[in-house]
């Protein structure tokens, strides 16, 4: 949960630059709502690097982890428990 | 010939044959022929007339591919406008064009009920992707559509020198400019691209670009006019993704713009089979002399073009790949069948090594600013002939000795950023719209993914302070993803010039 928190805060303040949480559904895709752009991708994957301290590889940068907040952090979460285990 | 019958030719041709990849969906000409007929005969039945207005406001998509050949062969004019324009602009440009119908996405219900209110030409509006709402005769449903109407061909109506197309761009007085072109301008501009890069029916072109975006729209046109395939993405965003397709689908050719390429070379290509590629293009804005090394070391077995040219003529220049190691930072040679040169402030043609604008001539100048005569006879302007009219680009190059042209800058403030064009004053009306804010002014700094980036420079009116975070959240309700600012920076005051104008290379 508290992954999936920063990146909600992190997609919230960065990208639709507001802290009214009820503005982002966790489970919508970032793309098709417009949540962040083609660009954005990059700042995202920038983000998760920083914060968790884990490495994406190019070919990771797929919509299936990145579409969402839910998506990306269930990635996130399998790269933390990948990196443990 | 007409642009529809580019698809109407390619389903006669090859009718079996896959034309359009989008997502998990394949579709053969054939069917998207009969598509387009059934969506045709929708819209005669539902009232649009010869030269009505339709626009597409949908992100890339089978149904956006099949919106406009339906509301060529209906005999409309149609203007795809990107999906991430926001609702107020929408309305402004539908009741500029007095659209009569409006394909947008279904889940898009509040904008559509509002859009109805705000557009009193608008009779029509297709839901894409779901059910429309209920309770507004105006709302019918894309899928409901399709299934009520015969695959007949709708009679032809439309000749060539009909309009076929508006494409707006971003206007330096800060309201959208609708760039009106021809069936003969489009099949003109869209037969020159082709001869130039040697498209055959083999070619398979993936597509990442807007087909709002002018660059994106014409890869459409052009595959189905030489019946190749499209592979057609929402975007760029996951270049992982698109590298695995080219893989997947074999493609040839890779248009881009330098934010594109600039992601694509930050990659390690080393793990994509990327051999089927035959050639790529750039245009838009010019490619770092340096990324154009690392793209032929990249991909040395492909062709790479590198273009130049403005929405008001679609394409301009393009430099054959032979020369590119001889002069990289040329955008090149007029296209087939055109001619340009550069002039002088007074108009007298210059030689070799003299910097002057950029003055175009051919059957690919469009018809100028849709409404708009005022915007339209500063960049369009009499030609040899009583009929011909001169584009002048607004745009200084010179030429070296052989006749190749160098871009220098352009004679006005217009932002390019990721291959889009941004009048500064669209974001300063904008910005200016924010309580608090007593001066804004918006410039492009260099960016290294972007080319350049949005700066914003506001002074706050006294007693009040705003923050980067209320100017970019008020920013983004209102602008398209690309015209939100980068940067903000808040000043006591704005430099000006002797004559009282902003000084805007004091703020880059």
């Amino acid at each position: 949960m508290e992954i999936e928190g920063q990146i909600r805060r992190y997609v919230l303040e960065s990208f639709l630059f507001t802290t009214d949480d009820t503005r982002l559904d966790s489970r919508a895709s970032f793309l098709e709502e417009g949540v962040i752009d083609s660009t954005g991708v990059l700042e995202l994957v920038a983000f998760v690097e920083e914060t968790f301290g884990i490495e994406v590889g190019d070919e990771e940068i797929l919509p299936e982890n990145f579409d969402s907040v839910v998506k990306l952090a269930a990635f996130v979460k399998a790269k933390l428990d990948g990196r443990s285990a | 010939m007409l642009v529809h019958h580019f698809l109407e030719h390619s389903a006669a041709r090859a009718p079996d044959k896959v034309g359009l990849i989008c997502a998990d969906q394949r579709l053969t000409y054939a069917q998207l022929e009969a598509q387009a007929n059934q969506l045709a005969q929708a819209l005669l039945a539902r009232g649009v007339q010869a030269g009505d207005r339709v626009a597409v406001w949908l992100p890339n998509s089978v149904e956006s591919v099949v919106a406009i050949f339906a509301i060529l062969k209906a005999g409309g004019v149609f203007t795809v406008i990107n999906p991430t324009t926001k609702p107020a602009k929408l309305a402004y440009i539908l009741n500029h064009c007095a659209a009569s119908a409006l394909f947008a996405p279904a889940r898009a219900a509040a904008e559509i009920a509002g859009l109805l209110d705000a557009v009193p030409s608008l009779h029509t509006v297709v839901a894409c992707g779901g059910a429309p709402a209920g309770g507004d005769a105006r709302w019918v449903g894309f899928s409901d559509l399709l299934a009520a109407y015969p695959p007949d061909r709708p009679r032809g109506r439309t000749i060539d020198i009909d309009l076929a197309c508006l494409v707006y761009t971003s206007g330096s007085t800060g309201e959208p400019k609708g760039v009106m072109s021809t069936h003969a301008n489009m099949v003109f501009a869209a037969s020159s691209i082709i001869e130039y890069l040697q498209n055959t029916v083999d070619d398979i072109v993936i597509d990442v670009l807007p087909l709002s975006f002018d660059y994106g729209l014409y890869q459409l046109l052009m595959v189905f006019k030489f019946s190749g395939t499209l592979v057609l993405e929402r975007s760029f965003a996951y270049p992982a993704a698109i590298l695995k397709r080219i893989e997947q689908e074999r493609v040839t050719g890779l248009p881009g713009v330098p934010t594109v390429f600039a992601m694509l070379l930050q990659m390690d290509l080393s793990k994509f089979d990327l051999s089927s590629i035959r050639y790529l293009t750039n245009t838009a804005a010019a490619l770092p002399v340096q990324h154009i090394q690392r793209l032929r070391a990249a991909f040395p077995w492909a062709r790479l073009y590198s273009m130049y040219g403005l929405t008001e003529c679609k394409r301009t220049l393009y430099l054959p790949p032979e020369e590119l190691d001889r002069r990289p930072g040329s955008v090149g040679i007029a296209i087939p069948g055109t001619e340009v040169w550069l002039e002088d402030e007074t108009g007298a043609r210059l030689g070799p090594r003299e910097t002057g604008e950029l003055v175009i001539r051919g059957s690919h100048v469009m018809q100028g600013y849709w409404n708009d005569p005022a915007e339209t006879a500063k960049r369009y302007r009499p030609g040899h002939y009583p009929a011909e009219r001169l584009l002048y680009s607004g745009d200084l190059f010179w030429m070296d000795e052989e006749g190749f042209l160098y871009f220098v800058a352009r004679k006005d403030d217009i932002i390019k950023t990721r291959g889009e064009k941004v009048a500064p004053k669209e974001v300063e009306t904008v910005i200016y719209q924010l309580a608090g804010v007593a001066e804004a002014a918006v410039v492009g700094v260099p960016d290294p993914l972007l080319g350049q980036a949005i700066k914003a420079v506001i002074v706050c009116e006294p007693g009040h302070t705003l923050t980067e975070q209320e100017v970019l959240h008020h920013c983004r309700q209102r602008l398209e993803d690309f015209m939100v600012p980068k940067l903000v920076e808040f000043r006591d005051s704005l430099p000006t010039t002797a004559s009282g104008k902003v000084q805007r290379s004091a703020l880059k």
